[in-house]
């Protein structure tokens, strides 16, 4: 069967969406994406050119937050046109067909499109026994193995699928693992926590359309568009932090005044995330923002980090308990050297592991 | 000769879910219903901090994200003697609601609807007739003819392209599919304005949690803080965003939601009398408006029905050793004193013994063990859970307001009480639900504000928050209704950490399989009878098994992989 692929910008319109809304979901994405004003250009023009990607998203060991929160991605017309357009041709969450149909819709993609499909992974990898997760009879293992092997870009949606999750979390009792240690050379893109924001989520299947390659990614796999900046760093409350002003317990005085979270067991301070810039469900707040502290849910092994609201001195890796009740500057400081120790230290560790080769996509 | 046929995987699901039927004279005469994924979070949490266990509860699901939270700080509280102040209960009370319309929505478009919904059927619809229909059945303003041309030009070239996307090999021109092509192109309509609205509601998590999915819970209360002198907390003008998405979601139920689900179920009458399955009804109720340990103040009542008998409800213990049991006689693991003992949850450990075929697969053996949920029973009897059993309880409560919903609804579709019983009666009363559930949010949100405006600000209670304030040993329950039904949870404490904690979740008593006596849960029992006019396209199976709405992570995640059953408390 002949197949015309449409353009996003064709779809765009004949979903009754005038230029000017196009050109501003551009802009949008062009500014999530971190690019300059003449970014916005490169994206009009990708997305007004490229066809249609044909994409399977897969379910494993995980609690479908992922495919929730990417329905959530609040910008005029992503909901309607990237969730649809992209041609989600395999999802167990919302396709119509189930069964045997739906393996045939599976198997139909990845032949049709072989090396031109985009591979979505959400959940982690059962090894201690293959019966642990099947989907038709076949594990897990299997199919991820099968459906990499002509993909053309391979994404691991939230920390299941980027670092095995809860599941993992000691002792892993199902040998729970994420996909790039199953899928040995291969790059895989880690749109990290639990789960990743609906816009990121959809930002990063975005740049994949308008640039025809992969975003840049740090040493643990995440796009650095995102990924980049601590919580900490981009915190609205970080002033009352390098002032001292600290919540003592939950709902004190100080709590409703709205001061820093790090003694209640803040990670902000190690976790690299976009949610003070971002923020969630269109821009409405953040973890902080409503008064909890930031448990971390983008960080590999952030489950066995805790408890949660200890707060970050006593941290694993981090020498610095003398100062666990000093407040202000000094602390400051002493968090931030322990933290960048930190950070090389898994980066040296992960070095091997990433490697941030582009890729082509929707080359015309 | 029954002729067996594979549904693996379901689809529109939450989880991992595989259906094998016996299939004789075009009606389902035989079901087996086998969850195939496991991650064993119990686990897990032995060892952590009890304060932790909400967030890791939480990640059970994503889909009803926010009941195992609450069910876990309620279990601790319940443990360790903590009452919550007001304002938080209110909060909770919001953010639950705010969980059962966006999730119940989201079930009845994008889960449910395409069993019902024939896609490429809009195509051949009149704009204008669907636009006498939409109108006919609701003030809803986007009803225009040319709203439904629009949509149906851009529905017939994204068909055209050839790339069908979610669309592709579904069912469409099943026999099954009774709605006019107008009735479908309004359904598809709604089908998407769903998608834009569900992530608004959600917002009232964001809110108070910060985020959604998965929302900050606490121990004690809620972690937000009530000022409205500051910018930084809960002040008037983020009262005024809930109050707005509140009223936002009163609209779309009321106005789009229901008269859709009205005006589904009228071409589907048929339906009122298949599926029906089990005849008894259990619900632990939830939405307390003076406090959670006054069960009289719930919105959703506590309590059973057996044998559908409306006069009656019976009275339930989830604390009680005698009242619910487990059975692993079909479930890939053993008992040591014999796979035909029904065991109460807390008494004891678990062998795996997985006797499936190993992967690739194509059949399971049905007469042995078949999935890796366990099978609960009270006092003996299998049981349904969910919106149909909460409406019965509330209905045979003779609460006014179930019973002006409940016939409201039968008269509207001229059918008879008996027509609950049923795979229409269940996504009825999920609808019946939402409407009520706009309603009480205002009621909520009203009993917020008064209390603030009183001068009540306080959202948590923290004097034993810390650790060192705790008993050596404490133990509790915390019990909730999710979406799916009912949810509790059992934590043992020792030493400032968990030591035993579990949960027996609503799709395990739904999805299970048989039990020791050979008796159905409600999945298998409902599928029985129902017809399969093309075994290769079993359109009609989906149809019930979507009407429990399964979420299957939430029903598997008991076992580690030595096959010890977590439930292995040893008192409670």
């Amino acid at each position: 069967m002949a197949i015309k692929q449409k353009t996003l910008y064709e779809e765009i319109r004949e979903a009754g969406h005038s230029r000017r809304d196009f050109l501003r979901f551009c802009s949008m994405m062009a500014a999530y994406l971190g690019l300059e004003s003449s970014g916005v250009a490169q994206v009009v023009e990708a997305l007004e050119n490229n066809p249609r990607l044909p994409v399977v998203w897969f379910h494993f060991q995980e609690c479908t937050c992922c495919s929730e929160s990417f329905i959530r991605s609040s910008h005029p017309i992503v909901a309607d046109i990237i969730l649809d357009k992209i041609s989600l041709d395999y999802t167990e969450t919302l396709m119509a067909a189930a069964g045997n149909q739906a393996e045939e819709a599976l198997h139909a993609t990845m032949e049709k499109y072989h090396g031109e499909y985009v591979m979505l992974v959400e959940g982690s990898i059962p090894t201690e026994n293959e019966a642990y997760c099947c989907i038709g009879g076949r594990s897990a293992l299997e199919i991820v193995k099968e459906a990499a092997e002509g993909a053309k870009a391979i994404i691991a949606w939230g920390n299941c699928a980027s670092a095995g999750c809860v599941q993992a979390a000691k002792p892993n009792p199902t040998g729970a693992k994420p996909v790039h240690k199953v899928l040995k050379g291969k790059t895989v893109i880690n749109v990290q926590g639990c789960p990743p924001i609906g816009e990121v989520m959809a930002g990063v299947i975005v740049h994949i359309l308008a640039f025809g390659r992969m975003p840049q990614l740090d040493r643990m796999g995440r796009p650095k568009a995102f990924y980049s900046r601590r919580v900490h760093d981009t915190c609205y409350r970080r002033p009352n932090y390098d002032a001292g002003l600290f919540v003592e317990s939950f709902d004190d005085e100080n709590a409703k005044k709205g001061y820093c979270l790090y003694k209640v067991g803040c990670k902000g301070p190690v976790t690299y995330n976009a949610c003070g810039v971002i923020r969630w469900n269109n821009g409405t707040s953040y973890p902080i923002q409503s008064g909890h502290p930031c448990i971390g849910c983008s960080e590999e092994g952030f489950w066995d980090n805790g408890p949660f609201y200890q707060h970050l001195p006593s941290f694993p890796g981090f020498g610095i308990e003398s100062n666990a009740d000093k407040i202000g500057l000094g602390l400051g400081i002493a968090t931030g050297a322990g933290i960048a120790a930190h950070f090389l230290a898994t980066n040296v560790a992960k070095r091997k592991r990433i490697k941030n080769e582009d890729i082509v996509i929707n080359e015309k | 000769m029954a002729n067996r046929i594979v549904v693996d995987p379901v689809t529109r699901i939450e989880g991992h879910l595989r259906v094998e039927l016996d299939i004789q004279n075009g009606k389902v005469v035989d079901a087996y219903s086998s969850g195939t994924m496991v991650r064993g979070i119990e686990i897990i949490l032995k060892g952590r901090d009890p304060r932790d266990a909400w967030a890791f509860t939480e990640r059970v699901c994503g889909v009803c994200t926010t009941v195992h939270a609450l069910a876990s700080v309620r279990c601790v509280e319940n443990s360790l003697g903590m009452i919550v102040p007001p304002n938080a209960e209110m909060i909770r009370n919001l953010m639950f609601a705010a969980q059962y319309m966006q999730d119940h929505v989201v079930h009845f478009y994008h889960l449910h609807a395409l069993d019902w919904v024939d896609v490429v059927s809009a195509l051949s619809a009149d704009p204008a007739a669907t636009s006498t229909l939409a109108q006919s059945i609701s003030k809803w303003p986007n009803s225009s003819p040319g709203y439904f041309s629009d949509l149906k030009k851009r529905l017939s070239k994204f068909v055209e392209s050839g790339q069908l996307g979610i669309f592709a090999n579904g069912y469409w021109g099943h026999n099954a599919y009774k709605l006019p092509p107008e009735a479908n192109l309004m359904a598809v309509a709604h089908y998407l304005e769903a998608l834009e609205w569900q992530k608004e509601i959600v917002k009232i998590h964001t809110i108070f949690g910060g985020k959604n999915p998965h929302p900050n819970y606490l121990v004690g209360g809620v972690p937000c803080s009530i000022n409205l002198d500051e910018n930084n907390a809960i002040n008037a003008e983020r009262l005024a965003y809930v109050g707005t998405l509140l009223g936002q979601a009163q609209d779309f139920i009321n106005q789009v939601y229901i008269p859709d689900l009205l005006a589904v179920a009228s071409f589907y009458k048929d339906w009122a009398a298949i599926g029906g399955g089990l005849s008894n009804y259990l619900v632990y109720g939830d939405l307390p408006m003076n406090g959670y340990n006054d069960p009289s103040s719930f919105k959703f009542p506590r309590g059973v029905i057996m044998n559908r008998n409306l006069n009656e409800v019976q009275e339930i213990n989830p604390a009680d050793l005698e009242e619910i049991q487990e059975f692993v006689t079909h479930s890939w693991y053993e008992y040591e004193e014999g796979d035909e003992t029904g065991k109460h949850p807390f008494e004891g450990e678990t062998k795996l013994n997985f006797t499936g075929p190993n992967p690739p697969y194509d059949q399971l053996n049905v007469e042995g063990k078949y999935s890796w949920m366990k099978t609960p029973r009270w006092k003996g009897n299998a049981m349904e859970v969910g919106p149909l059993s909460r409406m019965l309880v509330g209905f045979a409560s003779g609460k006014d307001e179930y019973v002006e919903a409940v016939t409201g609804v039968l008269t509207a579709l001229d059918v008879p009480v008996e027509a609950l019983f049923s795979t229409l009666g269940r996504t009825a009363a999920r609808g019946l639900e939402t409407q009520l559930m706009t309603g009480w949010s205002m009621e909520f949100y009203n009993q917020l504000m008064a209390n603030i405006k009183n001068g009540d600000t306080r959202t948590a209670t923290t004097e034993l928050f810390d650790p060192d304030t705790w008993p050596d040993e404490a133990q509790g329950v915390g019990m909730t209704e999710a979406p799916r039904g009912a949810l509790a949870h059992w934590i043992k404490i020792k030493d400032k950490k968990i030591n035993n904690y579990q949960l027996v979740v609503p799709s395990t008593w739904n999805a299970s399989p048989r039990d020791a006596k050979g008796q159905r849960s409600a999945y298998e029992a409902s599928l029985i009878g129902t017809p399969v006019d093309d075994p290769e396209k079993p359109l009609e199976v989906l149809r019930t098994i979507h009407s429990f709405d399964p979420c299957i992570a939430c029903a598997v995640h008991l076992y580690d992989e030595k096959g010890t059953y977590v439930h292995q408390v040893e008192t409670f």
